[in-house]
């Protein structure tokens, strides 16, 4: 187990190493620069900017400095937030995605493995179809739709609920985090509850279950100690990488709810060319998903005794 | 199977929906704000600095405006007068090209130094070294010596035409005379600096310290930074340390960086903002109609239109580029797509300059514009050769191209394509003149047609259409010379009459600012380059309450 671990935790270094380098090279290929703007600078200006960020030097060149810095831990600065490091960006971005991530995620376990479990019990009958359409239903409404509804309808109509910003909102009864995390986690919901009645149908039928059922084990314990450790499995192996995302933030809902997270330094950090931030995101991410990964394994582990070693 | 367990979740569920119902009437932001005298404004992006020196876009700049003030300040009323500011008088010699400035004696820092006007020498000194990057580094070009010291030519910063006589003294020497230099020292460019708290965190032009974070800024505005929450929310609250402390009516400002327009419209109906930045186009018919008391449409200095590469064939003719423009019904496209009360281009400068008249020379002629195609060489259009609008990914943009393409299509019978291109990608396509026509637009920096005419000078960085005529430049240069206002704009009349007369554009509209305004807000008038002084700004208490705006 320990060995897993430890092996795990250093693949780590190769894999952010050649994410960084692709993204690196990625990044430098795309037309227009950081500092490109409708009212252009003047050659001169351009080139002392250019010197100033060590832009000027050879593509290589800056490879090696950007590696060198990395290995540090520094991830340099940020072209768009000016008096920010990008370690700096991501150290006030990510605790806001953390929380609404985390939340999201609850709300996401909490309907979509009920929902699941729910329909697998009550195949083919109305609570397996009222269930299952919701979930298609939550697949199919795209976040950009359902966060603007939510925010009329709970902010505008019933006015609980800030429709934009997270500091200094305190008189609203509803946390900002709350309308985010909902968006979020009814769409991830949808995608647990298909998960879960699929894994939960495949278990259901096996030979130990109808044993148990024989042996007069109530239905009560069948699901909830017997079938739900199996039936999860798949809903496990899925949500390492989603949490992963989760808590790393989503540009539309921190657009749609205007919160200061991490997924929209993301995507503008592209628009911009903010290269050092285009970089410490990716790889900030990259990692991210390697730990989280190894956690859905220690834990799918955990609870199939036929996965262990 | 049981299903008991479950019912008992989806009860409880609702109860806490029905509660929360009961719970339902907080209320808005706004009206405390207003007890407390706090405006709550949405500037869009976030500001990537708030260095008068550094920064360049346009939510910087209304950042800014309350944090620090130059020797004069804006008027409330009328972009094209100011106010005294730091400086309490001042003079200059027969053909405006040499400046006295006196500051006034309460004119302090933040930090409750006083303003000297040894503080401003070094502040040009700081925006005019080249290692600085400033991106207005050639707005101070007007003084003499100022372009040879950020080049390098000259090293000795006496040699600039800026100089303090003494503590309160300062005297500016430019390259030419310019009537309109107390128009033009109102940008941030030319607002000082505190020299001890920029050495404090770094060299003179070193870029990016943390002296604009809250707690380090000393200004010598209106407010001060208290806190800056990035991609949310820059709090300044009133500075008593100000010279005018008295005057200013509002205790804060709040600026919120919004991007979404349709979070800002949410969150102005929410109650959380006094103002939004601007109103996406398909909800400005709805408050027209609705709510005419919640939308504000102000005239802007800026123009809206295409550029055309002159070095491509066969828009090297000047009769098809006047033809693509007589071909355009302006009027169509402001009525029916931009919808913002925008007015149809009939010259380039837009109309609120002063004394500069906007010139009438551009108007919807499809006989003319069939006419002149064909003396060109495309009868009815047969032969031209197919080419692409280049626009940058926006929505708005592409149903205006689309109108544009289909007029074209009608009138000329031309056929036209539309590319869009990723906002830095469509810059680079502009700037390296790879494109054959290409959306753009033109704000007016300070309130003078220069701002707007000197992008098609020869060579000039903004240029990006590869027109080019001597005759103009040499307009331009005669003009920089004229001390008489009025000679000087006829003179400037000329070059543009010139540059219209074979365009490197096709010119649309003149542009409006379309936003929500609460009607607690006062004086807030409208202004050519929306440059409102904060210090004039106050908040009604009982102001009119709000309609309810349920959709």
């Amino acid at each position: 187990m320990i060995k897993l671990i430890v092996s795990r935790l250093l693949q780590l270094i190769p894999v952010v190493w050649i994410v960084l380098t692709v993204t690196f090279f990625l990044s430098k290929s795309i037309p227009g620069g950081p500092f490109s703007a409708e009212r252009q600078v003047t050659p001169e200006v351009k080139q002392k900017l250019d010197e100033y960020y060590g832009l000027d030097k050879s593509l290589l060149e800056q490879y090696v400095h950007y590696i060198a810095r990395v290995a540090h831990f520094d991830l340099g600065p940020s072209y768009t937030y000016q008096t920010s490091s990008v370690n700096e960006v991501i150290a006030r971005a990510f605790p806001v995605s953390l929380q609404i991530g985390t939340l999201a995620f609850i709300i996401a376990l909490a309907i979509g493995v009920t929902a699941g479990v729910v329909a697998a019990i009550y195949k083919n009958q109305i609570w397996d179809y009222l269930p299952m359409s919701l979930a298609m239903a939550g697949i199919c409404v795209p976040t950009f739709v359902m966060g603007p509804i939510l925010a009329v309808y709970f902010g505008l109509t019933l006015k609980i609920a800030p429709v934009s910003g997270w500091y200094g909102l305190d008189y609203a009864p509803l946390h900002p985090m709350i309308l985010p995390a909902v968006t979020l986690g009814l769409f991830y919901a949808a995608y647990i509850a298909r998960l879960t009645r699929g894994g939960m149908l495949d278990v259901l039928n096996q030979d130990f279950i109808r044993t148990a059922r024989a042996k007069g084990v109530p239905d009560r314990d069948i699901i909830f100690k017997h079938a739900m450790r199996g039936g999860l499995l798949p809903v496990v192996s899925f949500l390492g990488p989603e949490f992963a995302g989760l808590i790393s933030g989503s540009f539309v809902v921190e657009k749609v709810f205007n919160v200061p997270g991490l997924g929209q330094e993301f995507i503008k950090s592209v628009f911009n060319r903010d290269y050092p931030l285009i970089l410490g995101t990716v790889a900030f991410f990259a990692v991210l998903i390697v730990v989280f990964n190894l956690l859905a394994d220690l834990l799918q582990s955990a609870m199939d005794p036929r996965t262990r070693k | 199977m049981n299903a008991r367990p479950f019912f008992p979740a989806v009860t409880a569920a609702l109860l806490v929906f029905s509660l929360l119902k009961l719970n339902a009437a907080t209320p808005p932001a706004l009206e405390e704000a207003n007890r407390r005298k706090i405006l709550l404004i949405c500037e869009g992006t976030e500001p990537r600095t708030l260095d008068p020196h550094i920064s360049q876009g346009v939510p910087e700049h209304h950042i800014i405006m309350g944090l620090m003030e130059g020797l004069m300040e804006h008027d409330p009323n009328d972009q094209s007068k100011r106010l005294p500011g730091l400086a309490d008088r001042w003079e200059h010699n027969e053909d405006y090209s040499v400046w006295k400035f006196h500051l006034r004696d309460n004119a302090k820092w933040s930090n409750g130094d006083l303003v000297t006007a040894q503080d401003f020498v070094f502040s040009y000194k700081r925006i005019l070294t080249a290692t600085l990057g400033a991106p207005y580094i050639d707005a101070l070009y007007i003084l003499k010596g100022a372009r040879d010291y950020a080049a390098g030519k000259i090293t000795d910063f006496n040699e600039v035409g800026v100089k303090a006589l003494d503590d309160r003294d300062l005297q500016f020497e430019l390259i030419g005379p310019t009537p309109y230099f107390l128009s033009a020292i109102l940008h941030t460019s030319w607002f000082p600096v505190h020299p001890a708290t920029i050495l404090k965190f770094g060299r003179m032009d070193e870029r990016d310290t943390k002296w604009t974070r809250p707690g380090n800024y000393v200004g010598t505005g209106p407010f001060i930074l208290k806190i800056w929450k990035e991609n949310d929310v820059i709090e300044l609250v009133r500075n008593p340390l100000y010279w005018d402390a008295a005057n200013v009516k509002l205790n804060g400002i709040n600026f919120y960086s919004i991007e979404n327009y349709d979070t800002q419209e949410r969150a102005f109906q929410a109650g959380q903002l006094h103002k939004t930045q601007e109103l996406s186009l398909d909800k400005i018919p709805y408050y027209r109609r609705e709510h005419p008391e919640l939308i504000r449409i102000d005239p802007y200095e800026g123009a809206y239109f295409y550029r055309i590469n002159v070095k491509r064939k066969p828009f090297d003719n000047p009769k098809v580029r006047l033809a693509l423009n007589l071909a355009i019904d302006r009027e169509s496209i402001v009525k029916n797509i931009t919808r913002g009360k925008q007015k149809p281009a009939t010259g380039y400068v837009p109309p609120g300059m002063g004394d500069y008249e906007p010139l009438d020379v551009i108007h919807y002629d499809p006989d003319q514009a069939r006419r002149l195609l064909a003396e060109a060489g495309y009868p009815n259009g047969n032969g031209f050769p197919k080419f692409n609008i280049l626009i940058n990914t926006s929505q708005s943009h592409r149903t205006v191209a689309e109108a544009i393409q289909q007029m074209w299509k009608q009138e000329l019978n031309i056929d036209v394509g539309i590319e869009n291109q990723e906002w830095k990608v469509y810059l680079d396509s502009q700037n390296s003149l790879n494109y054959d026509v290409s959306r753009s637009g033109w704000i007016g920096d300070f309130m003078d047609p220069v701002t707007f005419l000197s992008v098609w000078r020869t060579g000039d960085g903004n240029n990006n259409t590869g027109w080019s005529n001597p005759e103009y430049d040499k307009l331009l240069d005669q003009a920089a010379q004229t001390a008489d206002p009025q000679k000087r704009f006829s003179i400037l009349h000329q070059a543009e009459q010139l540059w219209l007369s074979e365009p490197s554009g096709v010119l649309l509209y003149w542009y409006t600012l379309v936003y929500n305004l609460d009607p607690s807000v006062k004086n807030w008038n409208p202004l050519a380059l929306d440059d409102h002084n904060y210090k004039f700004i106050d908040l009604e208490e009982n102001g009119i309450p709000k309609l309810s705006l349920a959709h």
